[in-house]
């Protein structure tokens, strides 16, 4: 797509400076993206052992129980907790966006670097926060921090649990705002909004989301933590409040948040399938304008997590059809990334498999995702395990894979070493494997109608959650392998070619691992992202 | 062979206790092979293009294809138009399983409460669910709710009803369902409310109405007075027989005669259907809508009368048709 010299130069942006404090005070997009790297699989790690704390419990092999009803709700608010606005919501866009969305469009760094080092100490700031809660008893609300139980509880924890998501809500604001002005400001001379690569099109979307929708959030969280502690009241019918107006303010931000975690990922899948393809991608308007469509609709179907809470019929079908429209561009982007493989010539390498699974696991969480937009029907799933499997269908088989599948894909330019391909296949085998197994099964389980959030349940479901908790076993087996990879990788990995994948984007242009300032000269752009020609 | 597509798509599902249950099966199924088929085409074309177009040389070249606008067009417009389907038909079920028929057979008043529900027939008849006692409803009957709750969020949700509602403090919201046959049913809290939430289980028993009756006027557990004059003495004991009547004439303020359900049209120029969450609020916060024509002259009742009170008034006022 353009013409860069090859680099000469033999340093890099992880030798240019050196010692703990050149990354403790570095401005350096490529080094920030690192410690969100670190960072986040540090809390996945963790929030994974909570999920499997709760699988484990689920099974009921022998006959006591080996966890109390109050430490089950811990595990499962930790769980949600972490995995949501620790995991998920950073992962993708804080990590590898960071890394990436300058290269992508030919800039030395994003438009404010030091705002981005401050976002990322805000996110800190506000994990240690979080974590503070766990020293406390009962810390049990849920993710979703629900009036009156939220406020009722006698638990500070409470407290310190929601004023961190507080503090890294801001971080995701401040995230939100650079990329959006780095990608108005800083692309890279004849890059129109027309050439840029797709996951910076879904970054910038992602972008908008935060930035719009994530105050309110903040101020959501400040009412819940002025009426806990100062008694204002908001929330609380006994202080004259309204509890579902809570909800009303929660999926105000919280259903705009699920695109957040999504989008990034598709910007993934896009790239993934057009390098493996070797292909110019298909449709790349439909692709690119879709993503901010689902950003500017994601704010109008907040009422459908509300379809029984006793807001009016009418408010629940209105919800109900503006939800039915968000299927419209996400099946585009399904079915042009098909189409891209169409007359493409594929192969698959770790990445792709990776890529193929979001396609496979994406496509029924998306479609299981209308059962639940259809009001007559939902009345019987919500807050089943049906809803369980569905979110984690996307969440997990949507965002986790794709993330997984960027790892591998940018891994060699990221360290300059390559990644063992092998390990990547085991890795999927497993994630893939394991994910069907946990979560298949719980579909069927929501049809029963086995309610989520349950210590207990009747003895009818036992099978099946025995079966999902083995596939839980595996799915830790993949991460580790993933683990594993990395590491293997970062030691003793072989000295990665410049552009192993023959990708066509800018990140591919410059040397693995890219210099300090990303490019030894300004790349100038003549044609499209994808020009496979 | 509908009718096998139908029973193999509803495999999973609970027993169909209401008829509009059976409708929402329909509607599954419907689902259910709708995605199947486009499942097949979408993954099962991806799978196609995986093995016919696969890389067998390094250098092999792919076609250059950008866009068509047909194609793109198509696959737009076609899920859009089958999400309209679906959205209308979840509609319609949407609206049956939420609107009760104009006369029920029966009301019952539960409150919900952590860790339990408390069943309040109209003629007193109170039971906790704690006592193991199931909630007795007569088949063939349109049985409405009436839900509340004592303390946080709970929900009310009957599986094989396909029916769900949460339960809120401070207002009441309402669900309704017919049974078809007699038996047990499993009710599942499943709004998260803290340790013992999984142990909300209940179960409905649909039971003959001849049965149903008996039990219902049997002497056991039933309370002093009907729901409706316990809140006749209120009426009398708070001073509400000053400015309302029950006859339909005028003192203070409009009369309790044929209120319950009647359109009330306010001094802003808003309007709405005399329910219970109006009369509990108009109780409580008499300000908050005067109706049109009529003095802001009513004393506020917050913190003066509690929940029980509140539900035996206003069933009082129901019950002056």
């Amino acid at each position: 797509m353009s013409h860069v010299a090859s680099t000469t130069s033999t340093t890099n942006y992880l030798n240019h400076h050196k010692g703990i404090m050149s990354w403790v005070y570095t401005l350096d997009h490529k080094r920030i993206g690192i410690m969100y790297f670190v960072t986040v699989m540090t809390m996945f790690l963790i929030g994974g052992i909570f999920a499997l704390g709760i699988r484990l419990h689920l099974a009921k092999f022998g006959a006591e129980a080996f966890i109390t009803a109050d430490t089950y709700n811990k595990f499962m608010t930790y769980h949600g907790a972490i995995m949501v606005f620790m995991v998920i919501v950073p992962g993708i866009p804080a990590f590898l966006g960071n890394f990436f969305l300058p290269i992508q469009i030919g800039a030395k760094d994003v438009a404010f670097p030091r705002l981005n080092l401050a976002s990322y100490y805000l996110f800190l700031i506000g994990m240690a926060i979080s974590l503070t809660s766990l020293f406390y008893n009962k810390v049990d609300t849920g993710w979703t921090f629900y009036t009156p139980y939220s406020t009722l509880s006698t638990s500070n924890g409470v407290i310190f649990l929601v004023l961190g998501v507080f503090v890294m809500g801001f971080s995701s604001i401040l995230t939100g705002l650079n990329f959006f002005v780095t990608t108005h400001k800083m692309r890279a001379p004849g890059m129109g909004m027309d050439k840029i690569p797709l996951f910076v099109w879904a970054l910038y979307s992602t972008a908008i989301i935060q930035i719009l929708a994530t105050p309110v959030l903040a101020i959501t969280l400040f009412l819940l933590i002025a009426e806990k502690t100062l008694g204002v009241g908001i929330f609380d019918p006994a202080l004259g409040g309204d509890p579902v107006l809570f909800q009303h303010f929660f999926w105000f931000y919280s259903h705009p948040a699920v695109y957040i975690m999504i989008l990034p990922a598709m910007g993934i899948i896009s790239e993934l399938i057009t390098t493996f393809s070797k292909k110019t991608i298909f449709g790349y308007r439909a692709i690119a304008y879709s993503s901010v469509a689902i950003a500017a609709v994601s704010f109008l179907v907040w009422g459908h997590h509300m379809f029984v809470s006793g807001q009016s019929t009418l408010a629940g079908v209105i919800f109900s059809f503006i939800t039915m429209l968000v299927g419209v561009p996400t099946a585009i982007k399904l079915f042009n990334w098909i189409a891209t493989m169409h007359k493409g010539t594929v192969s698959f390498e770790s990445p792709m498999l990776f890529a193929l699974g979001f396609m496979f696991l994406f496509t029924i969480g998306g479609l299981t995702g209308v059962f639940l937009a259809a009001s007559g029907l939902d009345i019987h799933f919500h807050d089943t395990y049906f809803v369980v499997a569905h979110f984690h269908y996307v969440m997990v088989g949507g965002t986790l894979m794709a993330l997984m599948g960027g790892i591998f894909y940018w891994f060699p330019k990221m360290f300059g070493k390559n990644i063992s391909d092998t390990l990547g296949r085991y890795s999927w085998v497993f994630i893939f494997t394991g994910f069907n197994v946990t979560f298949f099964p719980q579909f069927i389980l929501g049809q029963f109608g086995m309610p989520r959030r349950y210590f207990d349940y009747l003895p009818e479901y036992t099978s099946l959650n025995q079966i999902s908790t083995v596939g839980s076993w595996l799915i830790g087996i993949g991460f580790l392998i993933g683990l594993y990879a990395v590491i293997k990788g970062l030691v003793s990995g072989t000295q990665a070619a410049d552009n192993p994948w023959g990708g066509k984007t800018l990140e591919w242009q410059t040397s693995s691992p890219p210099p300090h300032e990303n490019f030894d000269k300004t790349p100038v752009i003549t044609a499209g992202p994808y020009d496979y020609r | 062979m509908v009718a096998f597509c139908l029973t193999l798509a509803n495999s999973f599902m609970p027993v169909a206790g209401t008829d509009i249950a059976a409708e929402v099966d329909t509607f599954y199924a419907f689902l259910l092979w709708a995605s199947l088929v486009s499942f097949i085409i979408l993954i099962g074309g991806m799978v196609w293009f995986l093995v016919i177009y696969k890389r067998t040389e390094e250098n092999q070249k792919s076609a250059y294809i950008t866009h068509n606008n047909l194609a793109e067009f198509l696959w737009s417009f076609i899920p859009l138009v089958i999400l309209l389907v679906i959205f209308y038909w979840g509609w319609v079920l949407f609206a049956k399983l939420r609107t009760p028929p104009e006369v029920v057979s029966e009301e019952i008043h539960i409150t919900a409460m952590q860790w339990a529900w408390e069943y309040k027939y109209k003629n007193g008849k109170t039971i906790n669910s704690l006592s193991k006692e199931p909630l007795n409803v007569p088949v063939g009957k349109p049985v409405k709710i009436i839900l509340t709750s004592k303390d946080v969020l709970h929900s009310f949700y009957i599986p094989a009803f396909r029916i769900k509602q949460d339960a809120v403090p401070g207002r009441f919201t309402e669900v309704w369902f017919e049974a078809k046959e007699k038996g047990n049913y499993v009710v599942f809290c499943t709004e998260y409310c803290g340790t013992s939430h999984s142990n909300m289980m209940i179960r409905v028993n649909v039971m003959d109405p001849e049965e149903y009756v008996a039990w219902y006027h049997g002497e056991e557990k039933v309370g002093e007075e009907s729901l409706a004059d316990k809140g006749k003495k209120l009426y009398l004991n708070k001073a509400c027989a000053s400015c309302h009547s029950l006859d339909g004439s005028r003192i203070v303020g409009p009369t309790f005669q044929g209120l319950y359900g009647k359109n009330r049209e306010f001094e802003t120029g808003a309007a709405v259907a005399a329910d219970e969450n109006y009369l509990k609020e108009s109780i409580l916060q008499s300000t908050a809508k005067i109706v049109k024509g009529y003095p802001a002259a009513m004393p506020i009742y917050q913190g003066q009368l509690d929940d029980d009170e509140i539900e035996a008034l206003i069933e009082f006022i129901k019950s002056n048709k």
